[in-house]
Protein backbone atom coordinates (compact mmCIF):
# COMPACT_ATOMS: atom_id res chain seq x y z
CA UNK A 1 0.00 0.00 0.00
CA UNK A 2 2.91 2.39 0.64
CA UNK A 3 4.13 2.18 -2.63
CA UNK A 4 1.45 4.25 -4.37
CA UNK A 5 2.94 7.81 -4.22
CA UNK A 6 1.00 10.69 -2.70
CA UNK A 7 0.00 12.12 -6.24
CA UNK A 8 -1.23 8.84 -8.26
CA UNK A 9 -3.40 8.32 -5.06
CA UNK A 10 -4.99 11.85 -5.05
CA UNK A 11 -5.28 10.98 -8.65
CA UNK A 12 -7.32 7.80 -8.03
CA UNK A 13 -9.33 9.36 -5.29
CA UNK A 14 -10.62 11.70 -8.00
CA UNK A 15 -11.37 9.73 -10.92
CA UNK A 16 -13.30 7.52 -7.83
CA UNK A 17 -15.23 10.71 -7.48
CA UNK A 18 -15.50 11.50 -10.88
CA UNK A 19 -16.99 7.89 -11.73
CA UNK A 20 -19.41 8.31 -8.82
CA UNK A 21 -20.73 11.91 -9.92
CA UNK A 22 -21.06 10.59 -13.86
CA UNK A 23 -22.92 7.67 -12.37
CA UNK A 24 -25.71 9.45 -10.49
CA UNK A 25 -26.28 12.35 -13.18
CA UNK A 26 -28.93 10.83 -15.30
CA UNK A 27 -30.70 10.37 -11.73
CA UNK A 28 -30.45 13.79 -10.78
CA UNK A 29 -32.21 14.74 -14.01
CA UNK A 30 -34.73 12.64 -13.63
CA UNK A 31 -34.92 13.98 -10.16
CA UNK A 32 -35.23 17.74 -11.42
CA UNK A 33 -37.73 16.61 -14.03
CA UNK A 34 -39.98 15.44 -11.88
CA UNK A 35 -40.23 18.41 -9.95
CA UNK A 36 -40.69 20.95 -12.89
CA UNK A 37 -44.01 22.51 -13.60
CA UNK A 38 -43.46 22.62 -17.44
CA UNK A 39 -45.39 20.47 -19.54
CA UNK A 40 -42.73 20.41 -21.81
CA UNK A 41 -39.45 19.58 -19.81
CA UNK A 42 -36.34 21.92 -20.70
CA UNK A 43 -33.57 23.06 -18.20
CA UNK A 44 -33.08 24.88 -16.79
CA UNK A 45 -35.75 24.67 -14.48
CA UNK A 46 -37.62 27.82 -13.97
CA UNK A 47 -40.61 27.22 -11.40
CA UNK A 48 -40.80 23.85 -9.27
CA UNK A 49 -44.02 21.55 -8.52
CA UNK A 50 -44.51 18.89 -6.41
CA UNK A 51 -48.06 18.12 -8.56
CA UNK A 52 -46.76 15.37 -10.64
CA UNK A 53 -45.53 13.30 -7.43
CA UNK A 54 -49.10 13.88 -5.72
CA UNK A 55 -50.67 12.75 -8.97
CA UNK A 56 -48.26 9.48 -9.45
CA UNK A 57 -49.04 8.83 -5.43
CA UNK A 58 -52.10 9.40 -5.68
CA UNK A 59 -53.38 7.35 -9.38
CA UNK A 60 -54.97 4.32 -9.39
CA UNK A 61 -53.38 3.07 -11.91
CA UNK A 62 -50.35 3.53 -10.42
CA UNK A 63 -51.53 1.45 -7.57
CA UNK A 64 -52.25 -1.30 -9.52
CA UNK A 65 -48.44 -0.80 -11.00
CA UNK A 66 -47.15 -1.17 -7.16
CA UNK A 67 -49.57 -3.93 -6.60
CA UNK A 68 -48.40 -6.10 -9.52
CA UNK A 69 -44.49 -4.95 -8.82
CA UNK A 70 -44.87 -5.86 -4.92
CA UNK A 71 -46.53 -9.62 -5.77
CA UNK A 72 -43.91 -10.28 -8.27
CA UNK A 73 -40.94 -9.19 -6.24
CA UNK A 74 -41.96 -11.00 -3.04
CA UNK A 75 -43.09 -14.19 -4.26
CA UNK A 76 -39.90 -13.97 -6.20
CA UNK A 77 -38.02 -12.94 -2.84
CA UNK A 78 -39.57 -16.07 -0.96
CA UNK A 79 -38.83 -18.39 -3.17
CA UNK A 80 -35.55 -17.57 -4.55
CA UNK A 81 -34.32 -17.45 -0.82
CA UNK A 82 -35.75 -20.71 -0.38
CA UNK A 83 -33.80 -22.20 -3.45
CA UNK A 84 -30.81 -20.20 -3.05
CA UNK A 85 -30.68 -21.36 0.76
CA UNK A 86 -30.53 -25.38 -0.75
CA UNK A 87 -28.48 -24.65 -3.58
CA UNK A 88 -25.63 -22.94 -1.68
CA UNK A 89 -25.60 -25.79 0.40
CA UNK A 90 -24.85 -28.37 -2.60
CA UNK A 91 -22.72 -25.21 -4.19
CA UNK A 92 -20.10 -24.26 -1.17
CA UNK A 93 -21.07 -27.00 1.53
CA UNK A 94 -21.70 -30.65 0.86
CA UNK A 95 -18.95 -32.72 -0.97
CA UNK A 96 -20.94 -34.69 -3.70
CA UNK A 97 -20.35 -36.09 -6.67
CA UNK A 98 -21.62 -33.91 -9.80
CA UNK A 99 -20.45 -30.28 -7.38
CA UNK A 100 -18.46 -29.21 -10.11
CA UNK A 101 -20.63 -29.59 -12.48
CA UNK A 102 -23.46 -28.27 -10.63
CA UNK A 103 -21.59 -24.98 -9.45
CA UNK A 104 -20.91 -24.33 -13.37
CA UNK A 105 -24.78 -24.68 -14.18
CA UNK A 106 -25.17 -22.24 -11.57
CA UNK A 107 -23.25 -19.37 -13.35
CA UNK A 108 -24.74 -19.87 -16.56
CA UNK A 109 -28.51 -18.19 -16.59
CA UNK A 110 -25.72 -15.12 -15.06
CA UNK A 111 -23.85 -15.35 -17.96
CA UNK A 112 -27.11 -15.19 -20.03
CA UNK A 113 -28.50 -12.07 -21.73
CA UNK A 114 -31.69 -11.32 -19.95
CA UNK A 115 -33.92 -10.21 -22.81
CA UNK A 116 -32.94 -13.34 -25.18
CA UNK A 117 -33.70 -15.17 -21.81
CA UNK A 118 -37.27 -13.52 -21.86
CA UNK A 119 -38.25 -14.00 -25.34
CA UNK A 120 -37.39 -17.68 -25.37
CA UNK A 121 -39.39 -18.07 -22.29
CA UNK A 122 -41.90 -16.33 -23.91
CA UNK A 123 -41.87 -19.26 -26.51
CA UNK A 124 -41.87 -21.83 -24.13
CA UNK A 125 -45.00 -20.78 -22.50
CA UNK A 126 -46.56 -20.41 -25.83
CA UNK A 127 -45.45 -24.02 -26.35
CA UNK A 128 -46.79 -24.77 -23.00
CA UNK A 129 -49.98 -23.23 -23.12
CA UNK A 130 -49.98 -20.73 -20.67
CA UNK A 131 -50.91 -17.73 -20.80
CA UNK A 132 -48.26 -14.79 -20.06
CA UNK A 133 -49.37 -13.24 -16.55
CA UNK A 134 -47.47 -11.94 -13.29
CA UNK A 135 -47.06 -16.05 -12.20
CA UNK A 136 -44.49 -16.21 -15.22
CA UNK A 137 -42.58 -12.94 -15.17
CA UNK A 138 -42.13 -14.53 -11.61
CA UNK A 139 -40.22 -17.87 -13.23
CA UNK A 140 -38.57 -15.21 -15.55
CA UNK A 141 -37.44 -13.64 -12.41
CA UNK A 142 -36.55 -16.69 -11.01
CA UNK A 143 -34.30 -18.16 -13.66
CA UNK A 144 -32.41 -15.28 -13.21
CA UNK A 145 -32.48 -14.19 -9.48
CA UNK A 146 -32.16 -17.76 -7.82
CA UNK A 147 -28.29 -18.24 -9.20
CA UNK A 148 -27.56 -14.91 -7.32
CA UNK A 149 -29.35 -15.81 -4.01
CA UNK A 150 -27.42 -19.11 -4.73
CA UNK A 151 -24.12 -17.83 -5.02
CA UNK A 152 -24.41 -14.77 -1.76
CA UNK A 153 -25.12 -17.17 0.27
CA UNK A 154 -22.65 -19.53 -0.67
CA UNK A 155 -20.04 -16.99 0.07
CA UNK A 156 -21.54 -17.11 3.59
CA UNK A 157 -21.72 -20.98 4.00
CA UNK A 158 -17.69 -21.03 2.51
CA UNK A 159 -16.87 -18.91 5.55
CA UNK A 160 -18.47 -20.75 8.48
CA UNK A 161 -16.60 -23.48 9.76
CA UNK A 162 -17.96 -27.29 9.22
CA UNK A 163 -16.98 -28.08 12.37
CA UNK A 164 -19.99 -26.63 13.77
CA UNK A 165 -22.50 -28.79 12.05
CA UNK A 166 -20.17 -32.31 12.80
CA UNK A 167 -20.11 -31.08 16.29
CA UNK A 168 -24.12 -31.12 16.06
CA UNK A 169 -24.13 -33.90 14.78
CA UNK A 170 -21.88 -35.92 16.66
CA UNK A 171 -23.93 -35.12 20.07
CA UNK A 172 -26.67 -36.66 18.34
CA UNK A 173 -28.69 -34.44 16.30
CA UNK A 174 -30.57 -35.67 13.34
CA UNK A 175 -29.85 -33.96 10.25
CA UNK A 176 -33.01 -31.82 10.31
CA UNK A 177 -32.30 -30.36 13.72
CA UNK A 178 -28.60 -29.67 12.61
CA UNK A 179 -29.98 -27.74 9.56
CA UNK A 180 -32.33 -26.11 11.27
CA UNK A 181 -30.14 -24.83 14.72
CA UNK A 182 -26.91 -24.49 13.38
CA UNK A 183 -26.98 -24.13 9.43
CA UNK A 184 -29.77 -22.20 9.33
CA UNK A 185 -28.53 -18.98 12.20
CA UNK A 186 -24.79 -19.52 10.93
CA UNK A 187 -25.81 -18.71 7.49
CA UNK A 188 -28.44 -15.96 8.49
CA UNK A 189 -26.69 -12.29 7.19
CA UNK A 190 -26.22 -14.28 3.59
CA UNK A 191 -29.84 -15.50 3.37
CA UNK A 192 -30.92 -11.36 4.22
CA UNK A 193 -29.02 -9.98 2.03
CA UNK A 194 -29.85 -12.68 -0.58
CA UNK A 195 -33.09 -11.47 0.23
CA UNK A 196 -32.45 -7.87 -0.49
CA UNK A 197 -30.67 -8.66 -3.48
CA UNK A 198 -33.51 -10.80 -4.56
CA UNK A 199 -36.63 -8.05 -4.26
CA UNK A 200 -34.34 -5.24 -5.37
CA UNK A 201 -33.48 -6.97 -8.78
CA UNK A 202 -37.15 -8.13 -9.49
CA UNK A 203 -38.67 -4.64 -8.45
CA UNK A 204 -36.53 -3.17 -10.67
CA UNK A 205 -36.06 -6.18 -13.65
CA UNK A 206 -36.91 -4.49 -17.00
CA UNK A 207 -35.24 -6.99 -19.74
CA UNK A 208 -37.19 -9.94 -18.10
CA UNK A 209 -40.44 -8.64 -17.47
CA UNK A 210 -41.12 -6.97 -20.65
CA UNK A 211 -41.48 -10.05 -22.72
CA UNK A 212 -42.92 -12.74 -20.19
CA UNK A 213 -45.54 -10.80 -17.89
CA UNK A 214 -48.09 -10.31 -20.66
CA UNK A 215 -50.91 -8.24 -19.75
CA UNK A 216 -50.12 -7.51 -16.18
CA UNK A 217 -47.51 -4.57 -16.36
CA UNK A 218 -44.92 -3.87 -13.66
CA UNK A 219 -43.84 -0.36 -13.08
CA UNK A 220 -40.62 -0.70 -15.20
CA UNK A 221 -42.51 -2.21 -18.20
CA UNK A 222 -45.21 0.32 -18.05
CA UNK A 223 -42.59 3.40 -17.62
CA UNK A 224 -41.24 1.89 -20.59
CA UNK A 225 -43.79 1.84 -22.90
CA UNK A 226 -44.51 5.74 -21.59
CA UNK A 227 -41.32 6.40 -22.27
CA UNK A 228 -40.98 5.26 -26.03
CA UNK A 229 -44.58 6.57 -26.91
CA UNK A 230 -43.78 10.64 -25.71
CA UNK A 231 -42.47 12.53 -22.48
CA UNK A 232 -45.02 12.77 -19.44
CA UNK A 233 -44.09 14.55 -16.44
CA UNK A 234 -45.74 11.14 -14.69
CA UNK A 235 -42.74 9.27 -16.20
CA UNK A 236 -39.56 10.70 -13.84
CA UNK A 237 -41.88 11.54 -11.00
CA UNK A 238 -42.85 7.82 -10.80
CA UNK A 239 -39.13 6.51 -11.81
CA UNK A 240 -37.68 8.70 -8.76
CA UNK A 241 -40.43 7.48 -6.54
CA UNK A 242 -39.15 3.86 -7.52
CA UNK A 243 -35.72 4.64 -6.92
CA UNK A 244 -36.37 6.27 -3.20
CA UNK A 245 -38.50 3.47 -2.27
CA UNK A 246 -35.55 0.95 -3.40
CA UNK A 247 -33.17 3.43 -1.41
CA UNK A 248 -35.39 3.08 1.79
CA UNK A 249 -35.80 -0.40 1.60
CA UNK A 250 -32.10 -0.88 1.02
CA UNK A 251 -31.35 1.41 4.41
CA UNK A 252 -33.44 -0.58 6.14
CA UNK A 253 -31.85 -3.77 5.42
CA UNK A 254 -28.41 -2.52 5.85
CA UNK A 255 -29.56 -1.58 9.48
CA UNK A 256 -31.18 -4.86 10.03
CA UNK A 257 -27.43 -6.44 8.41
CA UNK A 258 -25.66 -4.93 11.10
CA UNK A 259 -27.87 -5.50 14.06
CA UNK A 260 -27.14 -9.31 12.80
CA UNK A 261 -23.50 -8.49 13.09
CA UNK A 262 -23.53 -7.19 16.47
CA UNK A 263 -25.64 -10.19 17.60
CA UNK A 264 -23.29 -12.67 16.36
CA UNK B 1 -20.84 -39.86 6.76
CA UNK B 2 -19.39 -39.77 3.67
CA UNK B 3 -22.55 -41.34 1.73
CA UNK B 4 -25.20 -38.94 3.82
CA UNK B 5 -23.04 -36.13 2.36
CA UNK B 6 -23.37 -36.97 -0.75
CA UNK B 7 -26.93 -37.70 -0.63
CA UNK B 8 -27.78 -34.32 0.98
CA UNK B 9 -25.74 -32.62 -1.58
CA UNK B 10 -27.91 -34.34 -4.44
CA UNK B 11 -31.15 -33.25 -2.45
CA UNK B 12 -29.88 -29.88 -2.06
CA UNK B 13 -29.65 -29.29 -5.80
CA UNK B 14 -32.47 -30.64 -6.85
CA UNK B 15 -35.03 -27.48 -6.51
CA UNK B 16 -32.66 -25.61 -8.39
CA UNK B 17 -31.54 -27.41 -10.54
CA UNK B 18 -35.51 -28.55 -11.35
CA UNK B 19 -36.20 -24.61 -11.94
CA UNK B 20 -33.46 -23.97 -14.49
CA UNK B 21 -34.37 -27.04 -16.05
CA UNK B 22 -37.90 -26.71 -16.74
CA UNK B 23 -36.88 -22.94 -17.51
CA UNK B 24 -33.74 -22.66 -18.65
CA UNK B 25 -32.91 -25.53 -20.44
CA UNK B 26 -35.95 -26.55 -21.99
CA UNK B 27 -36.64 -23.51 -23.29
CA UNK B 28 -33.11 -22.82 -25.16
CA UNK B 29 -34.52 -26.53 -26.84
CA UNK B 30 -37.62 -25.11 -28.08
CA UNK B 31 -36.04 -22.13 -29.60
CA UNK B 32 -33.41 -24.11 -31.20
CA UNK B 33 -35.76 -26.78 -32.27
CA UNK B 34 -37.87 -23.35 -33.32
CA UNK B 35 -34.78 -22.66 -35.43
CA UNK B 36 -34.85 -24.97 -38.26
CA UNK B 37 -38.90 -24.93 -38.79
CA UNK B 38 -39.84 -23.93 -42.12
CA UNK B 39 -40.88 -20.18 -41.85
CA UNK B 40 -43.95 -18.68 -39.83
CA UNK B 41 -44.91 -21.54 -38.44
CA UNK B 42 -46.30 -22.22 -34.63
CA UNK B 43 -45.55 -25.75 -33.80
CA UNK B 44 -42.69 -27.80 -33.87
CA UNK B 45 -44.35 -30.66 -35.89
CA UNK B 46 -43.07 -29.97 -38.90
CA UNK B 47 -40.25 -31.37 -41.21
CA UNK B 48 -37.24 -29.21 -40.25
CA UNK B 49 -35.47 -27.21 -42.69
CA UNK B 50 -33.16 -24.46 -42.77
CA UNK B 51 -35.24 -21.99 -44.59
CA UNK B 52 -34.32 -19.61 -41.62
CA UNK B 53 -30.38 -19.57 -41.61
CA UNK B 54 -30.83 -18.75 -46.11
CA UNK B 55 -33.44 -15.72 -45.05
CA UNK B 56 -31.15 -14.46 -42.86
CA UNK B 57 -28.45 -14.66 -44.89
CA UNK B 58 -30.36 -13.48 -47.95
CA UNK B 59 -31.92 -10.73 -46.48
CA UNK B 60 -29.26 -9.27 -44.31
CA UNK B 61 -30.42 -10.06 -40.59
CA UNK B 62 -26.94 -10.78 -40.43
CA UNK B 63 -25.65 -7.53 -40.20
CA UNK B 64 -27.63 -6.43 -37.56
CA UNK B 65 -25.57 -9.72 -35.37
CA UNK B 66 -22.19 -8.60 -36.46
CA UNK B 67 -23.11 -5.03 -35.35
CA UNK B 68 -24.37 -6.20 -32.01
CA UNK B 69 -21.49 -8.43 -31.27
CA UNK B 70 -19.08 -5.33 -33.12
CA UNK B 71 -20.56 -2.80 -30.82
CA UNK B 72 -20.25 -4.91 -27.71
CA UNK B 73 -16.58 -5.91 -28.04
CA UNK B 74 -16.11 -2.25 -28.45
CA UNK B 75 -18.30 -1.55 -24.99
CA UNK B 76 -16.12 -4.10 -23.02
CA UNK B 77 -12.65 -2.62 -24.55
CA UNK B 78 -13.69 1.03 -23.30
CA UNK B 79 -15.05 -0.34 -19.77
CA UNK B 80 -11.48 -2.34 -19.18
CA UNK B 81 -9.80 1.05 -19.84
CA UNK B 82 -12.51 3.29 -17.44
CA UNK B 83 -12.73 0.63 -14.70
CA UNK B 84 -8.88 -0.55 -14.55
CA UNK B 85 -7.77 2.50 -12.73
CA UNK B 86 -10.60 2.40 -10.14
CA UNK B 87 -10.58 -1.40 -9.37
CA UNK B 88 -7.04 -0.76 -8.85
CA UNK B 89 -7.50 1.96 -6.57
CA UNK B 90 -10.45 -0.26 -4.47
CA UNK B 91 -8.30 -3.15 -4.27
CA UNK B 92 -4.72 -1.41 -3.13
CA UNK B 93 -5.58 1.68 -2.36
CA UNK B 94 -8.55 3.30 -1.23
CA UNK B 95 -9.42 1.83 2.07
CA UNK B 96 -12.45 2.59 3.49
CA UNK B 97 -13.73 4.73 0.41
CA UNK B 98 -13.93 0.84 -1.39
CA UNK B 99 -16.92 0.65 0.46
CA UNK B 100 -18.53 4.01 -0.71
CA UNK B 101 -17.90 3.35 -3.85
CA UNK B 102 -19.39 -0.47 -3.41
CA UNK B 103 -22.13 0.49 -2.06
CA UNK B 104 -22.89 3.21 -4.28
CA UNK B 105 -22.25 1.01 -7.38
CA UNK B 106 -24.29 -1.71 -5.97
CA UNK B 107 -27.58 1.04 -5.43
CA UNK B 108 -27.47 1.76 -8.87
CA UNK B 109 -27.86 -1.82 -9.73
CA UNK B 110 -31.20 -1.67 -8.07
CA UNK B 111 -32.50 1.36 -10.09
CA UNK B 112 -34.10 -0.02 -13.40
CA UNK B 113 -31.69 0.35 -16.42
CA UNK B 114 -34.60 2.04 -18.46
CA UNK B 115 -35.26 4.66 -16.12
CA UNK B 116 -31.25 4.96 -15.63
CA UNK B 117 -31.07 5.58 -19.50
CA UNK B 118 -33.99 7.80 -19.50
CA UNK B 119 -32.25 9.77 -17.30
CA UNK B 120 -29.19 9.97 -19.70
CA UNK B 121 -32.27 11.01 -22.28
CA UNK B 122 -32.88 14.03 -20.46
CA UNK B 123 -29.25 14.76 -19.39
CA UNK B 124 -28.10 14.70 -22.98
CA UNK B 125 -30.91 15.51 -25.37
CA UNK B 126 -31.28 19.50 -26.92
CA UNK B 127 -32.55 21.54 -24.16
CA UNK B 128 -31.48 18.98 -21.49
CA UNK B 129 -30.00 19.07 -17.98
CA UNK B 130 -25.93 19.76 -19.89
CA UNK B 131 -27.15 21.74 -23.26
CA UNK B 132 -29.96 23.62 -21.51
CA UNK B 133 -27.41 24.91 -18.71
CA UNK B 134 -24.66 25.70 -21.24
CA UNK B 135 -26.86 27.58 -23.11
CA UNK B 136 -28.30 29.64 -20.16
CA UNK B 137 -25.20 30.43 -19.06
CA UNK B 138 -22.71 30.55 -21.81
CA UNK B 139 -25.38 31.38 -24.63
CA UNK B 140 -24.76 28.31 -26.84
CA UNK B 141 -25.55 24.72 -26.69
CA UNK B 142 -24.49 22.10 -29.04
CA UNK B 143 -25.27 19.60 -31.08
CA UNK B 144 -27.16 16.52 -29.28
CA UNK B 145 -25.36 13.40 -29.66
CA UNK B 146 -28.64 11.23 -29.00
CA UNK B 147 -30.42 8.88 -32.06
CA UNK B 148 -26.67 7.18 -33.11
CA UNK B 149 -24.81 4.43 -32.60
CA UNK B 150 -21.85 6.13 -30.21
CA UNK B 151 -24.39 7.03 -27.93
CA UNK B 152 -25.98 3.50 -27.47
CA UNK B 153 -22.41 2.22 -26.66
CA UNK B 154 -21.64 5.22 -23.99
CA UNK B 155 -25.22 3.59 -22.56
CA UNK B 156 -23.84 0.24 -22.39
CA UNK B 157 -20.76 1.27 -20.80
CA UNK B 158 -22.84 3.06 -18.12
CA UNK B 159 -25.11 0.61 -17.71
CA UNK B 160 -22.55 -2.56 -17.80
CA UNK B 161 -19.86 -0.94 -15.92
CA UNK B 162 -20.74 -2.58 -11.67
CA UNK B 163 -20.40 -6.27 -14.41
CA UNK B 164 -16.42 -5.04 -15.21
CA UNK B 165 -15.90 -3.39 -11.87
CA UNK B 166 -16.20 -5.56 -9.63
CA UNK B 167 -14.37 -8.79 -11.31
CA UNK B 168 -11.50 -6.28 -12.19
CA UNK B 169 -11.25 -5.36 -8.27
CA UNK B 170 -11.51 -8.72 -7.18
CA UNK B 171 -9.05 -10.52 -9.69
CA UNK B 172 -6.76 -7.34 -8.96
CA UNK B 173 -6.68 -7.85 -5.40
CA UNK B 174 -5.31 -11.62 -6.19
CA UNK B 175 -2.12 -9.91 -7.29
CA UNK B 176 0.39 -10.06 -4.35
CA UNK B 177 2.00 -6.71 -3.24
CA UNK B 178 5.44 -8.26 -3.10
CA UNK B 179 5.22 -9.60 -7.11
CA UNK B 180 4.69 -5.72 -7.97
CA UNK B 181 7.37 -4.31 -5.45
CA UNK B 182 10.24 -6.90 -6.63
CA UNK B 183 9.76 -6.18 -10.29
CA UNK B 184 10.14 -2.45 -9.46
CA UNK B 185 12.99 -3.45 -7.42
CA UNK B 186 14.59 -5.05 -10.25
CA UNK B 187 13.87 -1.39 -12.42
CA UNK B 188 10.85 -2.54 -14.32
CA UNK B 189 9.26 0.50 -15.32
CA UNK B 190 4.99 1.37 -14.44
CA UNK B 191 3.87 -0.06 -17.93
CA UNK B 192 6.15 -3.15 -17.69
CA UNK B 193 5.06 -4.27 -14.16
CA UNK B 194 1.21 -3.47 -15.25
CA UNK B 195 1.19 -5.56 -18.60
CA UNK B 196 3.96 -8.07 -17.37
CA UNK B 197 3.17 -8.92 -13.77
CA UNK B 198 -0.62 -7.02 -12.62
CA UNK B 199 -2.27 -8.22 -15.62
CA UNK B 200 -1.49 -11.82 -15.92
CA UNK B 201 -1.71 -12.12 -12.20
CA UNK B 202 -5.34 -10.52 -12.33
CA UNK B 203 -6.63 -12.37 -15.10
CA UNK B 204 -9.29 -14.63 -13.68
CA UNK B 205 -10.90 -11.10 -12.71
CA UNK B 206 -10.10 -9.71 -16.15
CA UNK B 207 -11.42 -12.52 -17.82
CA UNK B 208 -14.81 -12.86 -15.87
CA UNK B 209 -15.31 -8.81 -16.14
CA UNK B 210 -14.93 -9.08 -19.85
CA UNK B 211 -16.92 -11.90 -20.32
CA UNK B 212 -19.69 -10.88 -18.41
CA UNK B 213 -19.96 -7.23 -20.24
CA UNK B 214 -19.51 -8.47 -23.59
CA UNK B 215 -22.13 -11.19 -23.35
CA UNK B 216 -24.98 -8.43 -21.93
CA UNK B 217 -24.23 -5.97 -23.96
CA UNK B 218 -24.42 -8.70 -27.32
CA UNK B 219 -27.91 -9.46 -25.73
CA UNK B 220 -28.63 -5.63 -24.72
CA UNK B 221 -32.12 -4.37 -25.83
CA UNK B 222 -32.88 -0.94 -23.95
CA UNK B 223 -29.93 1.59 -24.70
CA UNK B 224 -31.14 0.85 -28.82
CA UNK B 225 -34.22 2.00 -27.57
CA UNK B 226 -34.02 4.71 -25.94
CA UNK B 227 -31.09 6.08 -26.85
CA UNK B 228 -30.85 4.94 -29.54
CA UNK B 229 -34.28 5.84 -31.16
CA UNK B 230 -34.74 3.16 -33.50
CA UNK B 231 -31.94 4.54 -35.45
CA UNK B 232 -30.18 1.72 -35.10
CA UNK B 233 -31.15 -1.93 -35.23
CA UNK B 234 -29.51 -4.02 -33.01
CA UNK B 235 -29.71 -7.83 -33.22
CA UNK B 236 -32.34 -8.25 -30.04
CA UNK B 237 -34.66 -6.01 -31.92
CA UNK B 238 -34.72 -8.05 -35.17
CA UNK B 239 -35.11 -10.89 -32.96
CA UNK B 240 -38.44 -8.84 -30.87
CA UNK B 241 -39.86 -7.40 -33.91
CA UNK B 242 -39.92 -11.10 -35.50
CA UNK B 243 -41.49 -12.72 -32.57
CA UNK B 244 -43.89 -9.90 -32.44
CA UNK B 245 -44.87 -7.75 -35.15
CA UNK B 246 -43.65 -10.26 -38.31
CA UNK B 247 -45.44 -13.16 -36.15
CA UNK B 248 -42.08 -15.42 -37.61
CA UNK B 249 -40.66 -17.86 -34.59
CA UNK B 250 -38.52 -19.80 -36.64
CA UNK B 251 -36.90 -16.52 -38.01
CA UNK B 252 -36.68 -15.28 -34.59
CA UNK B 253 -34.98 -18.15 -33.23
CA UNK B 254 -32.55 -18.74 -35.54
CA UNK B 255 -31.47 -15.38 -35.21
CA UNK B 256 -31.54 -15.93 -30.90
CA UNK B 257 -30.06 -19.07 -31.56
CA UNK B 258 -27.14 -17.81 -33.26
CA UNK B 259 -26.21 -15.18 -30.56
CA UNK B 260 -26.40 -18.17 -27.68
CA UNK B 261 -24.16 -20.06 -29.54
CA UNK B 262 -21.42 -17.04 -29.93
CA UNK B 263 -22.41 -16.53 -26.10
CA UNK B 264 -21.72 -20.49 -25.30
CA UNK B 265 -18.53 -20.73 -27.29
CA UNK B 266 -17.37 -17.49 -24.83
CA UNK B 267 -18.31 -18.33 -22.05
CA UNK B 268 -18.35 -22.21 -21.88
CA UNK B 269 -14.24 -22.83 -21.75
CA UNK B 270 -13.01 -20.18 -19.41
CA UNK B 271 -15.97 -21.06 -17.21
CA UNK B 272 -14.71 -24.76 -17.08
CA UNK B 273 -11.52 -24.00 -16.11
CA UNK B 274 -11.86 -21.40 -13.48
CA UNK B 275 -12.22 -22.73 -9.80
CA UNK B 276 -14.77 -21.10 -7.94
CA UNK B 277 -14.02 -22.47 -4.70
CA UNK B 278 -10.82 -20.36 -4.44
CA UNK B 279 -12.33 -17.66 -6.02
CA UNK B 280 -15.36 -16.97 -3.56
CA UNK B 281 -12.78 -17.59 -0.64
CA UNK B 282 -12.77 -21.13 0.50
CA UNK B 283 -11.35 -21.14 4.25
CA UNK B 284 -9.80 -24.72 4.00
Amino acid sequence: MTDVRRSTRIALYGYGLLVLAVMYLPLVSVGFAAVSKARYLTFPIRRYTSEWMGAALTSPNVKDLVVTSLKVAVTVTVLSVILGFFGALAFARFQWRYRGLFQKLILLPIFFPQAVLGLALLIWFNALGVTPSWKTAVVAHLVWIAPITTLIIAIRAYSFDPALEEAARDMGASTTTVLREVTLPLLMPGIVSAGLFAFLLSWGNFPLSLFTSGVDATLPKWLYSRMVSGYTPQIPALGILSVIGSAALLLVGLALLRLLRRRN
Amino acid sequence: MERLERRLGFLSALPIMALLTLSFVMPLLVVAGFAIMPQKVFSLAHLPDFSSFRVIIEQGYYRSLLRSLGLAFLTTTILFVICWPLAYGMAKVFGRFTLVITLAVVMLLFVSENVRLFGWNLTLMKGGLLEGHMRAWLGTGFESPLYGWPVIVFGMVYVYLPFMLFPLAQGISLVPDDARLAAADLGAGRWRILFQIEMPLAAPGIMVGCLLTFVLSAGAIAEAKLLGGRSVVVLTDDVESAFTFGQNWPLGSALSLMLIVIVALLVLVPISRIDLDTLMGRKR
